[in-house]
């Protein structure tokens, strides 16, 4: 009896060992869509997270990637395919429109408007704090060459990566939470 | 509230979502642990955030109060 009891404990100990520790109070976003409405709701809960204790890591992909480019024009040397992609993606966060009630543009400018007057804060504001703040962008590298977008063109940010899925997913992994927007 | 001693009063008033439990955060570190922040706000949505920041951050919301539209919280530094 009590040599089993031994090798019971002792099984137990080595699975101990090996038993890695469960997720961290971290925030894993992936923000797919480069939607102003969707965007500002994706910063709202970052921000949020990290004023609740959490480490936030915010995974821009696909339509996403071109809110993260600089107004400014496109970088030289590319080809056609990439030069018209960067023509018609919005330049940038301040370029991006609702997902609804758009309605050629009107939509977008009066809802800026109403969140100006009610106070709320712009997208500009919610980068700026995320910044001030520590959360985390990585940019997915796929999407960037899909899209025919160079580094020089995204954002100056304090703590901006780029990478790939696996990346996210070893993050995803380890998070409390994970979305996808 | 006049029993309890503030060590800050932090004026929020006027900023919505999340720009309140995002500056209680950066500012709850500016006073001693067991001190009180009194926090102004406009925004009534604090009323339930305040609790939940303060339950995940580690943090106590002591009392609650309504005043002429402004909602006054008190929050007190634990950890």
């Amino acid at each position: 009896m009590s040599a089993d009891f031994e090798k019971q404990l002792t099984e137990l100990k080595q699975k101990i060992d090996t038993m890695k520790p469960g997720p961290e109070n971290k925030l894993s976003m992936v923000i797919f869509s480069g939607d102003m409405d969707k965007l500002l709701a994706s910063m709202i809960i970052a921000t949020g997270a990290v004023a609740m204790g959490m480490k936030v890591v915010l995974f821009f992909t696909f339509w996403a990637t071109a809110a993260l480019r600089k107004p400014e024009g496109q970088a030289k040397g590319k080809d056609l395919k990439s030069k018209m992609f960067g023509w018609m993606l919005p330049k940038g966060r301040n370029k991006t429109k609702l997902s609804q009630m758009n309605m050629a543009g009107l939509g977008t400018s009066m809802m800026k408007d109403l969140m100006k007057k009610k106070n709320a804060p712009s997208l500009d504001q919610l980068f700026d704090i995320a910044g001030q703040l520590g959360v985390q962008i990585k940019v997915c590298e796929m999407s960037m060459d899909l899209m025919g977008f160079k580094r020089e063109e995204i954002i100056d940010y304090p703590n901006i990566d780029f990478c790939g899925v696996a990346t996210f997913l070893a993050d995803a992994k380890n998070s409390s939470i994970q979305l996808f927007i | 509230m006049s029993d309890i001693a503030i060590a800050k009063v932090l004026d929020l008033k006027g900023l919505p979502c999340p720009m309140p439990v995002v500056k209680m955060s950066q500012e709850i570190g500016s006073v001693q642990v067991g001190e009180v922040i009194e926090v102004h706000t406009t925004d009534p949505g604090s009323l339930s955030d305040f609790p939940a920041w303060a339950s995940t951050a580690g943090q106590e919301v002591i009392t609650t109060e309504q005043d002429n539209g402004v909602i006054k919280i008190f929050v007190k530094r634990l950890v």
